[in-house]
């Protein structure tokens, strides 16, 4: 499997392991995104010429494709401009009232965490916050506990963005709807690197991001049940009819949180990121994602300076990344240093301070994560780098 | 691999850094930390007579951040307030003898913005 070759970027030996932050565009996008620029483009839904035609035909079709992806209906996938705009759509759309309690969980990535403490403070609701166990997996058995009838939003993550860990969203969400709790997932890390069927979760919304899986920046998607939640932006499109007096916005339809002249490009290159997947297949990129994972996991583990974060590929369910600290490095050098060596990795606390801060950790983390079109030899250069960091600070 | 900026002296401050703590009863203090990585670095200081007589600081954070702080509090010990306010990234470069990206400038001015944030300068 030659896959860095579909990746401009990767041409010249760059290793790059910060996938879990953004990942490199292969040709089949960057030229899809080029090919409607250069044949295709105009404004959408308006137009009346045949090219507005065209582009409002393409920019449904991605939503069709996306919703498709995740195995929910097209007309409940909206497009937003990431994950985080998704959460914040969610967040003060629901309209809170004064004593809802919003549950959280620690693994969950800031996108997750301050809109909702946003949208709380507004009106005087609560937000709670899980256990983990002492293999930092959520305590599920906590969750259950804190789950009540004044349980109105569950804010889980499908799959942390530092520890990895695919979360057990089976097992919880079935309890979230006996107390009628609206449940958001967060899905930026998940869509990725395996098949989700939001629809068979049972959750209420599902958001996640193109720039993290192939796809260009500033497009994401939000799958929402219930259509009916206010509208976070408005403006042009998402009305039926305006007058001096007041407007009435559309209803039962994605285009109610689509205020203004969407990403058009965005969404058609975020098509051929799916497509791309899609051509590659899941399973295999499942795969070898695990064996860079076990691979990477057991050498660090051989390392005695080396501290991995988390359960052990072997006991429990996770995506390719790894975050660990290095015993006298501190993680920016860390990081520093590979970077001077043509390897890419995160240092730092991830977005997640508040996770940081129940593992006592105020230096941060160093995290490599992985794509598929990382290889063995990228792991043996990562390998080797770390060697030198150690060497550096002896 | 180009190791300059981890050249001897920075790790040796890094490892075995000059005024680390904090001081009992200071007439300034001032807490600054650096979004992009978390370091977080607290200066307590004693102006006496328009000098800073004493100078120390808690953080942490990186080499490049801790090394910066142990060079530019040693360097600014017994100085008056107002050479002090003379200086800038120029200084921490300097005493640090390196060149720095953007990102860990920010490591290394960390110090330099909580001296003045105590001594209200900047």
């Amino acid at each position: 499997m030659n896959i860095k070759e579909d990746f401009p970027i990767l041409k010249d030996g760059l290793v790059y392991l910060d996938n879990a932050a953004t990942t490199q565009k292969p040709r089949m996008v960057i030229d899809a995104v080029k090919g409607f620029y250069e044949e295709d483009y105009a404004t959408i839904h308006r137009g009346l010429y045949p090219l507005s035609v065209t582009a409002t035909r393409h920019y449904e079709a991605a939503r069709e494709k996306v919703a498709e992806l995740i195995g929910v209906p097209s007309n409940n996938l909206i497009f937003t401009s990431g994950t985080t705009e998704a959460i914040n759509l969610v967040a003060h759309g629901l309209v809170l009232k004064k004593g809802d309690e919003i549950l959280l969980t620690p693994h969950e990535h800031h996108s997750n965490i301050v809109p909702w403490q946003e949208a709380a403070k507004k009106v005087g609701a609560k937000v709670i916050w899980c256990k983990l166990n002492g293999d930092l997996t959520l305590d599920v058995d906590d969750i259950k506990k804190k789950l009540t009838k004044k349980t109105r939003v569950l804010a889980i993550t499908h799959v942390s963005n530092v520890l990895g860990t695919i979360n057990p969203l089976e097992e919880i969400i079935p309890h979230a709807k006996e107390h009628d709790t609206f449940v958001l997932v967060d899905g930026a890390q998940a869509v990725p690197h395996m098949r989700v069927h939001a629809r068979r979760l049972g959750c209420d919304a599902y958001a996640f991001s193109s720039h993290k899986m192939y796809g260009p920046t500033g497009i994401g998607a939000l799958f929402l049940k219930d259509l009916s939640l206010v509208p976070l932006c408005t403006g042009g499109d998402m009305i039926d009819d305006v007058t001096q007096e007041g407007s009435v916005f559309a209803e039962n339809e994605p285009r109610r949180f689509e205020a203004g002249t969407p990403n058009i490009t965005g969404a058609i290159g975020f098509a051929a990121a799916i497509d791309y997947i899609e051509k590659i297949g899941y399973d295999v990129i499942h795969a070898h994602e695990e064996q860079l994972l076990r691979k990477t996991w057991k050498a660090l583990e051989e390392q005695p300076r080396v501290h991995l974060l988390g359960p052990a590929p072997e006991t429990h369910r996770r995506a390719g990344l790894i975050t660990f600290t290095i015993e006298g490095a501190p993680p920016h050098d860390v990081a520093e240093i590979l970077g001077r060596q043509n390897v890419c990795i995160r240092a730092g606390k991830h977005c997640a301070h508040p996770l940081h801060q129940y593992l006592k950790l105020d230096e941060g983390t160093n995290r490599v994560s992985f794509a598929f079109y990382n290889s063995e030899e990228d792991v043996n250069t990562l390998l080797g780098a770390l060697q030198k960091v150690q060497e550096v600070f002896k | 691999m180009s190791d300059s900026l981890y050249r001897e002296l920075i790790l040796e401050e890094y490892k075995h850094p000059k005024n680390k703590g904090t001081l009992e009863k200071p007439t300034c203090t001032c807490k600054k930390s650096n979004p992009v990585c978390g370091d977080e670095m607290t200066i307590t200081l004693i102006v006496n007579d328009g000098i800073v007589t004493d100078i120390k600081f808690s953080c942490v954070g990186c080499a490049i951040s801790q090394a910066a702080a142990s060079l530019f509090t040693e360097h600014i010990k017994g100085k008056k307030v107002e050479e002090i306010e003379n200086m800038d990234e120029k200084t921490i470069l300097e005493l640090l003898g390196i060149e720095l990206n953007p990102m860990r400038m920010k490591c290394a001015v960390l110090v330099l913005r909580a001296v003045a944030g105590a001594l209200e300068v900047k």
